[in-house]
């Protein structure tokens, strides 16, 4: 049996709770570090009950616009995989229970190289990983040497996934299933609700793991419509695009780039918590 | 599935074998791709490997390439040129005599075809130098299928000839403005485009790159250039050749040139990168097997020109279809086996060569097979009168003439 991990218990303790669980996304850096620290301190006092970090690539494939640019924002201001496990450390000195996940691409963490990345990662206070491009016919590479270290690896299912897939998908999926609400890249468009809960039932009756329902989701309506068919919601592209907004004229973080993040937090989290029903 | 660090330390008994069943190279290759795609990818395979054993696939295929895309091209031998470096016989593969002014035809025919039996009904593609997209929308044109090329911003001010042509077929182009605005940056949109449109789009990739199938299928499309060199020179010169020169970006006109011959120890295989301001500036060249080391990009194993922490560079090449900080995994793999030699050359090299061409031999080629031509230079005086030498001139330069007339200070 595995260990229970600070994932396990958050979803325990929501359940008890009788509310969906409230994921945010920002990436590591943006749009430097201090303020990326400062804005990452105040998330669960703000609402969110997980934590996904981008770590930041050149080359974010299955990312829309306000994700790119939030990833090359961060690269700009030098933030590093190095410098994305210290703010996580530098996170867990002050918090040692909200889950971390951290979600980007492979080669970054490949060049580390895996096994050197997968024990820092673990030593930092990292909770699980999503690695986009790494599916379920590389376990043997970086999702299997994950779990044997304690960390969750946090597997994408998608309207692509049949039947038939399904159980590849979840075969070493830990932690939760995120389920991709739309064929498309983050921040897109929105999700039709009625095709969201029939593809979150479906993957239920497969798996006993929560499931969480991401990309796409920008309001507290939406984010409380959705959360009535899942075990909760993730918001990413909405967030990163606040940060954009809020710089100053030179690119650099405005006087009100970190509250007006908490804010938009606040408010989804508002919006989430009047959700009715739960699956 | 094969450690994912550590390379086959002994040569293969085939090194016409790959991709495993899993699509791997040696270490390369692979799927690295984001779920929404893996059905469809499973299903490509699927698909393919139906095509490639269904002899009315191939017999559909092989009309159309030669009544459609001119083949077989012709195998040339380059006298003047041969005479002016004292060296190796010299011939040229003629494939920018093909349909469209390049190999990439050859690729295309056979994807489209395929496109159609898997019932997708919408084609995208990626494109450098814009040969590539210009081959997608001539087969769009002729099969009646809408076409959307990703094109690189800085690409479609150097190459706008191919966009001229591009519109006149009726694809749409998007420009891209990502990055430095070139291939990496084109292949980024495309896959963004198909991961949002998977159900009823093809992705015609055009190079022996990305993930699994595509670099086994677009070698298999593109080994029709090797095949017909193995014929026509043993009808020329009764024996094979020995030395084979390619341009590599990703690699598609190099593979189909080399993959016939891997298993003829006899035959020595050079591929030629692009060096840009020369392998040592950084960030100043796409000789990614030179200058790289191996990563992940673009659903591949493969080297990449990458910094220390996993971001992928820009790189620069004067070519735009050479500027492209990867390559096909299966070269990756015939490097570190040693089978193939990769060899840089700066842009100023293929310059020179470009002219030279033009002037020895009136045929004015693409920068990329420049830059194949720029190695012959240094590499055919250094070879015996008796070394039959075979370059693949993969495409034909008026796409650059302007931009190189430029370079080169010319009025025009």
């Amino acid at each position: 049996m595995r260990p229970e991990t600070r994932i396990d218990r958050c979803f325990a303790a929501l359940k008890r709770e009788g509310r969906p669980a409230f994921v945010t996304f920002v990436t590591a850096g943006d749009p430097d570090y201090e303020t990326s620290k400062a804005i990452l301190l105040g998330l669960p006092e703000a609402g969110a009950d997980v934590i996904e970090i981008g770590m930041p690539f050149s080359d974010p494939m299955a990312d829309g616009p306000a994700v790119q640019a939030s990833s090359l924002r961060a690269l700009k201001a030098g933030q590093t995989m190095k410098r994305t496990l210290q703010l996580v450390r530098e996170f867990r000195e002050k918090d040692n229970l909200t889950p971390i996940i951290l979600m980007g691409y492979y080669n970054p963490i490949y060049v580390y190289p895996n096994d050197a990345f997968l024990d820092e990662a673990r030593d930092s206070g990292v909770d699980g990983m999503i690695v986009v491009d790494v599916p379920p016919e590389a376990d043997e590479e970086l999702c299997l040497p994950a779990i044997e270290r304690g960390l969750s690896f946090i597997r994408l299912a998608t309207p692509t996934t049949d039947d038939a897939r399904l159980p590849a998908v979840l075969a070493n999926t830990s932690g939760f299933v995120y389920y991709v609400s739309i064929t498309g890249i983050t921040g897109a468009a929105a999700p039709v609700v009625s095709d969201v809960r029939a593809q979150v039932a479906r993957i239920k009756r497969s798996t006993p793991l929560p499931v969480v329902v991401g990309f796409g989701v920008r309001t507290p309506e939406q984010a409380r419509t959705l959360a009535d068919c899942a075990d909760g919601v993730v918001v990413g592209s909405a967030l990163v695009e606040t940060i954009r907004t809020t710089l100053g004229p030179d690119g650099r973080a405005g006087p009100d780039t970190i509250s007006a993040v908490h804010r938009i937090v606040q408010n989804l989290a508002a919006g989430l918590r009047s959700a009715t029903a739960r699956v | 599935m094969p450690s994912p660090t550590k390379s086959e330390p002994q040569a293969p008994n085939s090194f016409r074998a790959g991709p495993d069943d899993h699509g791997f190279f040696g270490l390369y290759g692979g799927r690295f791709v984001a779920e929404t795609l893996m059905p469809l990818i499973l299903e490509l395979e699927k698909a393919y490997e139906a095509a490639k054993n269904d002899p009315a696939f191939q017999a559909e295929l092989r009309d159309l390439l030669e009544h459609y895309g001119g083949r077989p091209s012709p195998l040339y031998y380059a006298e003047r040129l041969t005479e002016h470096l004292k060296g190796a016989k010299i011939y040229f593969k003629r494939d920018e005599l093909n349909h469209t002014g390049s190999h990439k035809i050859n690729n295309c025919l056979g994807q489209i075809q395929l496109a159609r039996r898997m019932g997708k009904t919408r084609i995208i593609a990626e494109t450098g130098a814009g040969q590539h997209g210009v081959a997608v929308a001539t087969v769009c044109a002729r099969f009646g299928l809408p076409c959307e090329i990703y094109m690189g911003a800085t690409d479609v001010a150097r190459q706008s000839p191919n966009v001229a042509r591009m519109h006149m077929l009726g694809a749409k182009v998007n420009s891209v403005t990502a990055g430095a605005g070139t291939l990496k940056d084109s292949m980024n949109e495309a896959l963004r485009d198909w991961v949002t449109n998977v159900r009823d789009t093809y992705y015609i990739i055009g190079t022996a790159a990305g993930p699994h199938p595509y670099p086994a299928m677009v070698r298999d499309f593109q080994a029709v250039i090797g095949n017909e060199v193995r014929k026509q020179m043993l009808e020329r010169e009764g024996r094979l050749p020995d030395t084979l020169v390619a341009a590599i970006g990703g690699g598609s006109n190099a593979i189909g040139l080399f993959h016939p011959f891997l298993d003829d120890k006899s035959v020595k295989i050079f591929g030629v990168e692009a060096a840009g301001h020369g392998i040592d500036v950084p960030n100043g060249h796409n000789a990614s097997m030179n200058g790289g080391r191996p990563g992940v990009l673009h659903g591949n194993r493969t080297y990449l020109i990458q910094d220390e922490d996993g971001q992928i560079l820009e790189g620069h090449s004067i070519s735009a279809g050479l500027d492209y900080p990867g390559v096909g995994p299966e070269h990756s793999w015939l490097k570190d086996t040693g089978r193939v030699s990769y060899v840089p050359i700066t842009d100023t090299e293929a310059l020179a060569a470009f002219q030279l061409c033009a002037k020895l031999e009136g045929i004015i080629p693409a920068l990329e097979p420049s830059h194949a031509l720029a190695y012959v230079m240094k590499l055919a005086p250094t070879l015996p009168k008796d070394d039959l030498l075979v370059m693949n001139m993969c495409g034909r330069g008026d796409k650059d003439v302007f931009a190189v007339a430029g370079y080169l200070g010319m009025k025009i």
